[in-house]
């Protein structure tokens, strides 16, 4: 056999390439954070790991796809358009909203077939485990050979065709390190995604809703606060944000659109949510960003090769000191 | 709250409407980018182990499955091996295709000798393969096969054909070590995976005259496989400050670019597959890497120019597949609806030597065997003639290029 394992103490390049991979790395963490969200909220109200929310992710993609290729009429072809900035963002916009109200419809459908007629009937949690394992299957293999059949030309084993809106460009440059225009969407939209969620999470009268279920849910629905309509609300939030985090996503890796596209970086976002305590909403973030960051400064130091060892051998380390993640577990006690 | 959520929905909404009302009137206008170039992977040269061009024999003309239209024959079929189902499909559809293009050309000018093609799915597995491989030798009509498609199936199997003493002709299996095993019935339609790595790297040190090349990895069986030898033959030359190992599954490059690009090389070789290569060409194109991007069979598939778009051109494949040309080309996508995929063109020209076998009365098993052992003609791909090993006498890669 031959073997793969190079490691390598590249730190010359960790240090000369400290911020590029900074702001590289930071471009990458917002899209775990976002996606990292869902598990979080979801967990915080139900003690349930949604696993399939990874596929609610990859579903996003095809829908941001879609309303690219369809709605909006462009030609896939692997080359960028060039539209001007106002009218890119206007069709970035609305991909995005599309691409949420996919991922968004996909949640609560997801959790109105799988979930819902577990708690009926009062199903263990293992049993929740195992069904959302077997959705994300489902929801693969559904795009991988269902799909294709529906909708010609998409699904199926190979990558869709990329639909290139924004070639990647230097827009300035800060302590050395070149922040691209699709580094600078990324981020932006992603801090204002989570500004908006957390505010709805922490100032309006749902969100509240949402805390007081994940901190005692029969007091909660005592205290008159529908536990189903929380549900639904939690797992909605999730999906609009994992739909956002997809069209984001595509903007890094045009050619990323296929079935399986989203298994890898969903679990990801699900360490990264562990990372920063599974349940808490910033939590979430910060382990999303803090996840990123670290794992590019890993794959500069060790080499490419071992990116996800980096991110995983950091989940270990950082919940062998905090158990419970950085800021701690619990939607309901999180206020700060 | 009911009522809140209401109008917050109702606003969200109209909103929403508004913004797809927006796109209505722009969606009448997406002129189509730059003009999108048809890129396509077009055949270069041959080249040897050492990197040198060796011109086709020049005005040789392919054999041709037809023949002289009198050949007579009992009833015999040629049976075809590889995966027909499953993730792994396309290539063994291409390979079936290729043969039976063959076949039909043969069946439709020769009316007294009609051959049947009976193909066999292993879905490219070896265990599978194992259970088919004495259906194959059990049929008494069956003598001569195209396949097995897949390296790991073609060694679970080989020993079964070689004491049934059919002649197993493989358009596609490329693992050096197939030919070792003493197998009298074993033939490789191309160079294996041991000629490739060599061959390429001589003919962009010696051919292209690059000085400085990147060579980057998948970290997979094939792509390690293939980046040692690379390595190994290039020395000096593969820049020891970019030899980059990424993994199979990765989408994103920036760091490997990032070193690259200070190191500023003449190309960039990519050991690994399509679905890796396109995102990582574009990265660097993108990273603003200058560089001639150079990879292998993995790479060369018409996926990797969708994916890649205008990245991809000027990018160097190599493979030791054949390229389609001329009628076969025309003919195969004129019947299939599709062009001729990589391993058509073997499958076709296999399929052809063995009907120039039965045409030449060569009907049973012993006697193809015989045939096959002592052929030397000129195919669509190339000159095939094989070594006692089942290798051919001369392993030539062909280099292609997105243009």
């Amino acid at each position: 056999m031959l073997m793969a394992a190079n490691i390598n103490f590249n730190v010359d390049g960790l240090i000369n390439g400290f911020w590029q991979l900074t702001v590289d790395g930071l471009s990458w963490g917002a899209i775990y954070a976002l996606v990292a969200v869902g598990y979080t909220l979801v967990f915080g109200v139900l003690r349930l790991i949604n696993f399939a929310h990874s596929e609610i992710f990859m579903l996003g993609m095809f829908g941001t796809y879609f309303c690219l290729d369809v709605i909006l009429g462009f030609t896939p072809s692997g080359n960028a358009y060039n539209k001007g900035v106002l009218l890119t963002i206007v069709y970035l916009a609305i991909a995005m909203v599309f691409a949420m109200l996919v991922s968004g419809s996909a949640a609560v459908g997801l959790e109105f077939i799988a979930y819902r007629p577990l708690r009926r009937r009062n199903a263990r949690p293992l049993t929740f485990l195992i069904t959302a394992i077997g959705m994300s299957f489902v929801l693969q293999e559904f795009v991988h050979f269902i799909l294709p059949q529906l909708i010609k030309g998409y699904g199926g084993s190979n990558a869709q065709q990329p639909i290139l809106l924004v070639q990647p460009k230097a827009q300035f440059t800060i302590f050395g390190a070149t922040v691209s225009n699709v580094t600078l969407v990324i981020v932006v939209s992603a801090l204002v995604l989570a500004l908006a969620t957390d505010i709805a999470i922490n100032r309006t009268k749902f969100g509240r809703g949402i805390r007081a279920v994940a901190q005692d849910s029969t007091t909660a629905t005592l205290m008159g606060v529908s536990r189903e309509r929380i549900i639904m609300t939690t797992f909605l939030i999730g999906g609009l944000l994992a739909g956002a985090a997809a069209l984001l996503y595509t903007l890094k890796v045009p050619q990323g659109i296929i079935y399986s596209g989203g298994f890898l970086l969903g679990i990801k976002a699900f360490s990264a949510a562990v990372l920063g305590g599974i349940g808490n909403l910033r939590g979430a973030l910060l382990g999303g960003l803090i996840l990123g960051v670290m794992e590019n400064y890993g794959q500069a130091l060790f080499g490419t090769q071992w990116r996800d060892v980096v991110a995983f051998v950091l989940l270990v380390l950082v919940l062998l000191i905090r158990p419970t993640g950085i800021l701690g577990e619990s939607l309901g006690k999180a206020r700060a | 709250m009911r009522s809140r959520m209401a109008r917050n929905a109702f606003a969200l909404g109209s909103a929403g409407l508004l913004v797809f009302g927006i796109a209505g009137c722009n969606q009448s206008t997406p002129e189509e980018s730059n003009s999108q170039a048809d890129l396509k992977i077009v055949e270069q040269v041959q080249i040897d182990e050492n990197g040198a061009e060796v011109k086709a024999a020049g005005d040789v003309k392919p054999a041709d499955p037809t023949g002289d239209g009198k050949a007579t024959c009992p009833p015999v079929s040629i049976a075809m091996a590889g995966a027909l189902n499953g993730p792994d499909a396309a290539l063994g559809i291409n390979i079936k295709n290729g043969v039976q293009l063959a076949i039909d050309k043969h069946n439709a000018a020769n009316p007294g000798c009609q051959v049947q093609l009976k193909p066999f799915d292993t879905e490219g597995d070896p265990q599978k393969a194992t259970g088919i491989a004495p259906q194959i030798v059990d049929d008494q009509y069956t003598i001569g096969l195209v396949g097995p498609a897949f390296s790991g199936e073609t060694k679970a199997t080989g020993t079964v054909f070689d004491q049934a003493g059919l002649v197993a002709a493989t358009a596609s299996a490329t693992n050096p070590t197939l030919s070792e095993n003493g197998w009298k019935t074993f033939f490789r339609g191309l160079a294996n995976d041991g000629v490739q790595g060599p061959s390429v790297a001589n003919y962009l040190k010696n051919t292209l005259g690059y000085k400085k090349i990147c060579v980057v990895d998948d970290s997979t069986d094939y792509g390690l496989g293939l980046a040692i030898p690379v390595r190994e033959t290039l020395g000096p030359v593969a820049d020891s400050a970019c030899n980059i190992q990424v993994k199979k599954g990765d989408k994103d490059f920036s760091a490997a670019v990032t070193q690259i690009k200070g190191v500023s090389p003449d190309a960039v070789f990519y050991s690994g597959y399509y679905s890796e290569a396109a995102p990582f060409v574009q990265q660097l194109k993108d990273g603003g890497v200058e560089a001639t991007f150079v990879s292998a069979d993995g790479t060369k598939d018409p996926e990797f120019v969708k994916q890649a778009g205008e990245s991809s051109k000027g990018s160097i494949l190599s493979c030791p597949c054949g390229p389609a040309t001329g009628t076969f080309a025309e003919e195969y996508t004129k019947k299939f609806g599709q062009e001729p995929g990589t391993y058509s063109t073997e499958g076709y020209d296999l399929g052809t030597i063995m009907l120039k076998g039965i045409d030449s009365g060569a009907i049973t098993r012993p006697a193809l065997l015989d045939f096959v052992k002592n052929y030397n003609g000129q195919g669509v791909a190339r000159n095939y003639q094989w070594s006692p090993t089942g290798e051919l006498t001369t392993n030539l890669i062909w280099i292609f290029k997105v243009q």
